[in-house]
């Protein structure tokens, strides 16, 4: 990522070596049970009374009942072993097009997408995926045990977005060191960003080979749990 | 000479890499490789040649993506020929004077099948015999399966080969870190599938390193009686400079796939990174080695599609309960075609620890065949169990062993020629482990030599259709010892017979032995024990009766197949408490507590109460979702009160209280989905006891169709809507998810149905249900349409010509009732 960033600041990014993926395998992030309650129909606001206010392991939110509470931690429990934290990710240079739009390796033509890239120079654009495990467990349980299922689908939610918020950390501290900035990452279905371009951006970063995600007819993704995004470099 | 006559004798050497030298030549990202073939031949011809020039005898034509849903028919054809042109060239030129072959490449679809996917198993099948006609009209010598990292994809690409050529067919999977495919499949599960449909090799390529891969290869060895074969990455890719590398070089690549040959591996090659320099330094290693010949492992192996189960060590526990015979209750799911009770039935035996799931779903009014794949299809998406496929009907038999993923147990055939002759078959195309009654034109004989005799026959029947004695499994069957009190004995001694004798596998249908007489787990757990001393390999049998499971755990303990009687520890701990000394005063003291439990119900029913303080125990469970309290609270309360009143007393009001509060906000939808679970399970019971009294299960409301709709895979928030919905006493339909427009029309006219509830999680998906109302107002005008799903809003509902968009599970209630007091108004 180092190397990568360090192309593309000393504008040494040659575009055909810069758009090989690269694959990276991520170790869990802490588990925030907060976001999966809240994944699963608890409001923001009712778990923010409970806890203190603070987004991390610590925050706890002891359910209204503690049967719930058991509940949650078995399902916690039962994950285990069944997921992956996997990114593949390219890094390319922004041009502007004559209309001030950004010239991206995917056709496009978002204008939220050009607020989101403004003064960038780069982009890293990247899919990533908690894997298949998730969505054999919710599939095992969604019909006969549908609180279970819930659950499942909190924790799968939360499981991915907790990964690609600590790449995004990464990549941002990264480049802060390279005296770059990276911006908060943009997905396909935000805005005026069509999620339609989903086929390209996951060719782009092979992620059929590489994370096993494939598309179906309306381009949603499996497995379920997977995320592709871009972030900006400014 | 043929690849198959070759290879018996000597290492076959792979080709390596293409992708990373097709870009290297300047292939972009994203442009599809096989238009190459056409476009760019001198290079992939001089990639090849370079492979021959190594050393290569198999080298893959670059038809790897060559599909239907890539390409039209015009061009995918050119392009196999223009891959098979160019491989023939670059063999004529190279200077090699190895053998060589030519095979047809296939890689995955890039389409996850159902149900994890959307992608129907047989337009898989369909995909595929395109690309292999091409390929064999091409001049392929074999055809080779490659990359596939789900086990259902590789079956039916196999599939496909096999019914649309006689070629030799190679199939390679790719494993991740884990040593599992990416939809869960270990290495021994695929040698069960892929030998049982005769694949002539296989093993593994891609995403890993020689290195990482040896405890796969280790595992196929183990278990394979094909050769293995192994098609590594160049190590693993790291970024350098912006630039992807690999992290093994042509010497340390060679070297451990030497190490891999000396352990029986006999086919080898590369993948991603690898270029003939890889391939050269390999067939340098080798010729300093002699191939290890491949043995026939006699393994009896079933799989599903994460792991395999082997016969013939520790004993193995077949699930019975899957089966109408004898329950009504059973009956009844059939008929309704209730689904969700069949999977339960088979999550609840799983619990219960059996290792196989016996499928039997023939009744006279039904059609088996439908129903047997469409329960095997929902059961092996739930439950990682394999499963054996229990019928009489051929027809049903093949449905259910095709769309099966994995290799199944076949339940059954006979001594019968024309049994045997119609099931036979359907084992040779698609594997399968064959339970075979020891029965025949003359009935069941009463001594064990004569038993042994048909079973004789039956092993020579199966060998003319290739399939070997490791594949079958006998059944001597138990009779009634209270017809015939020797009838045990000789069952015993025909176990013993074909176990030691003919050194087979058998099984047994244990519990006919005690039918008849009183407290039969008693028996039937003893005549259990004395059966497995004689060598019994597996039991159908139900797994509730705690006396089977003693036996069991204690057999295996006191057989050393349980290290350290870990197993035994955990099921003993796992136990009730032991019933203590004094038990007459606990009884009765038990006695008491559970009828003034049962009183104290009725009070506070009778009072109607609301607040927490004032409700019932069993409302008390419902309200904080305790399944087995409510559960235990309803089998007392039925011993005094009227089914369908603790219906109206007691579950209603308690789903009341919970659905009120979460209408409140003052509770949230997972307390609200496990209170729904909790009456589910006080539900269970109550339909139970109707079910024994014949009393009917009462006025059912109105019905109820609800599907997630076409192109749409999202489930949840469909099945708590139902789940909520049943609660409530509705007649809820579940359609399912990517559910066709037309066949929500048909369900709603076939029931006259009055409410449709349709559900969309994504924007794009919106159409579908658009459609799905426009066809609902032509041919069903009576229906009331409700919409539903993230992404649904009131504004969308009105656009798309919905009646209500409900945004939760409750609302849609309120809805449904109003829709039905409407009607009675009519």
């Amino acid at each position: 990522m180092r190397d990568i960033l360090l192309s593309l600041k000393e504008g040494k990014l040659d575009k055909d070596n810069a758009l090989t993926p690269n694959h990276l395998e991520l170790s869990a992030p802490p588990v925030n049970r907060g976001e999966i309650l809240r994944y699963a129909g608890f409001p923001a606001a009712v778990l923010r009374k409970k806890g203190e206010g603070k987004r991390d392991e610590s925050y706890i939110e002891v359910p209204t009942d503690e049967e719930l509470a058991k509940r949650l931690d078995e399902v916690v429990k039962l994950t285990e072993g069944n997921l992956t934290y996997r990114i593949s990710y390219v890094c390319a240079k922004v041009d502007r097009g004559t209309d001030g739009y950004p010239v991206l390796p995917f056709g496009q033509h978002s204008s939220n997408l050009k607020t989101n890239l403004e003064n960038c120079r780069g982009v890293i654009i990247f899919a990533a995926t908690v894997g298949a495990g998730i969505d054999r467990l919710i599939r095992r349980y969604e019909r006969t045990q549908v609180a279970t299922g819930l659950l499942l689908q909190g924790i799968g939610a939360e499981r991915v977005e907790s990964m690609v918020d600590a790449f995004n950390e990464d990549v941002k501290r990264i480049a802060g060191e390279l005296e770059m900035k990276a911006h908060p990452r943009y997905s396909p279905g935000y805005g005026d960003l069509p999620i339609t371009v989903q086929p390209d951006i996951l060719k782009l970063v092979d992620a059929e080979r590489r994370l096993g995600i494939t598309l179906n007819e309306s381009y949603l993704m499996s497995p379920s749990k997977s995320v592709t995004a871009i972030i900006g470099i400014e | 000479m043929k690849i198959l006559d070759y290879m018996r004798d000597n290492f076959v050497f792979l080709d390596g890499g293409m992708g990373t030298l097709l870009q290297e030549a300047g292939l972009k990202p994203g442009e599809l490789p096989e238009r190459w073939n056409v476009t760019r031949p001198e290079e992939i011809i001089k990639i090849q040649k370079g492979y021959f020039d190594a050393g290569t005898n198999v080298l893959l034509a670059n038809t790897f993506g060559a599909n239907c849903l890539k390409f039209d028919d015009e061009e995918l054809e050119q392009l196999i020929n223009a891959a098979f042109d160019n491989a023939r060239r670059a063999a004529e030129e190279s200077s090699g004077l190895q053998e060589k072959f030519i095979a047809l490449d296939i890689g995955p679809l890039g389409r996850l099948l159902k149900p994890y996917g959307d992608f129907e198993f047989e337009d898989a099948v369909s995909a595929y015999a395109k690309t292999v006609r091409l390929g064999v009209k091409a001049g392929a010598d074999l055809v080779f399966i490659e990359t596939m990292n789900d086990s259902y994809d590789t079956k039916a690409a196999l599939l496909a080969v096999k019914e649309n050529c006689d070629l030799p067919v190679f199939v390679s999977n790719a494993y991740g870190s884990d040593g599992k495919l990416m939809t869960g499949a270990s290495p021994a599960s695929m040698v069960a599938m892929l030998e049982g449909m005769h694949a002539d090799a296989i093993g593994a390529n891609c995403s890993l390193g020689p290195e990482q891969l040896i405890g796969v290869m280790e595992e196929y060895l183990e278990y394979a009686s094909v050769p293995v074969l192994i098609k590594p990455n160049a190590g693993l890719p790291r970024d350098e400079g912006g630039k992807t590398v690999y992290d093994v070089y042509p010497p340390e690549f060679s070297e451990t796939i030497k190490l891999l040959l000396e352990k029986g591996v006999r086919i080898v090659g590369g993948c991603c990174g690898t270029t003939p320099e890889y391939i050269r330094a390999v067939v340098e290693k080798a010729a300093e080695l002699k191939p290890v010949p491949v043995e026939d492992k006699n393994l009896s192996i079933i799989s599903s599609y994460t792991h395999a189960v082997e016969f013939g060590k520790s004993p193995i526990l077949i699930g019975e309960r899957i089966n109408p015979t004898g329950k009504k209750h059973f009956q009844q799911a059939l008929r309704d075609n209730d689904i969700d009770y069949i999977l339960n039935e088979g999550l609840k035996q799983a619990d219960a620890g059996v290792q196989v799931l016996d499928v039997n779903v023939g009744l006279p009014e039904i059609n088996e065949p439908d129903m047997l794949e469409s329960v095997t299809k929902e059961l092996q998406a739930v439950t990682d169990l394999p499963l054996q496929l229990d019928t009489s009907d051929p027809t049903a038999m093949e449905r259910g062993l095709r769309c099966y993923n994995g290799k199944a147990m076949v339940n059954s055939v006979n001594g019968k020629d024309e049994v045997m002759e119609a099931v036979f078959p359907l084992v040779a195309k698609y594997g399968g482990f064959v339970v075979c009654l020891t029965l025949d034109e003359g009935g069941i004989p009463e001594t064990a030599a004569q038993r042994v005799r048909i079973a004789e026959k039956i092993i020579k029947k199966a060998s003319g259709y290739g399939i070997a004695k490791k594949d079958l499994i006998f059944d001597p069957l138990a009779m009634t010892i209270s017809a015939d009190t020797t009838a045990a004995l000789a069952t015993i001694s025909a176990v013993h017979e074909i176990r030691h004798g003919l050194g087979a596998n058998t099984s047994l249908g244990v519990s006919n032995v005690s039918f008849g007489l009183p407290s039969r787990n008693i028996v039937t757990s003893t005549f259990f024990a004395l059966t497995l001393e004689q060598g019994l390999s597996a039991a159908i049998m139900n797994p509730y009766a705690a006396e089977m499971m003693n036996v069991y755990y204690a057999f295996r303990a006191l057989h050393n197949m349980d290290a350290n009687c870990t197993d035994y520890i955990n099921y003993a701990q796992s136990l009730p408490a032991p019933v203590p000394v004094s038990a007459g005063a606990d009884k009765s003291a038990g006695a008491g507590q559970s009828s003034s439990q049962g009183n104290a119900g009725k009070a506070a029913s009778d009072s109607g109460s609301e607040s927490g303080a004032g409700v019932s125990p069993l409302q008390n469970a419902i309200i904080r979702g305790l399944k087995e309290q409510a559960g235990n609270i309803t089998k007392e309360l039925l011993k005094e009160v009227k089914p369908l009143d603790i219906v109206q007393r007691e579950v209603i009001p308690a789903l009341d209280i919970v659905g009120k509060n979460f209408e409140l906000k003052k509770v949230y939808l997972p307390q609200l989905l496990m209170a729904a679970e909790a009456s589910k399970e006080a539900f269970e019971e109550i339909k139970k006891e109707m079910a024994k009294s014949a009393e009917g299960s009462g006025p059912k409301r109105c019905s109820f169709v609800i599907a997630t709709v076409h192109g749409d895979i999202h489930d949840i928030g469909k099945n708590i809507v139902k789940l909520i919905l049943e609660n409530y006493g509705f007649d809820v339909h579940d359609l399912g998810k990517d559910v066709p427009e037309q066949t929500v029309v048909d369900k709603v006219v076939e029931l006259h149905a009055p409410i449709v509830g349709l559900s969309a999680l994504m924007t794009t998906t919106v159409p579908a249900m658009e459609e799905t109302i426009k066809l609902l107002r032509q041919q069903a005008p009576w229906a009331k349409v409700t919409v539903g799903g993230a992404v649904m809003t009131q504004e969308y509902a009105d656009r798309i010509g919905a009646d209500k968009y409900c945004r939760d599970a409750m609302e849609t209630v309120r809805y449904a009732e109003e829709v039905e007091k409407s009607l009675r108004a009519d």
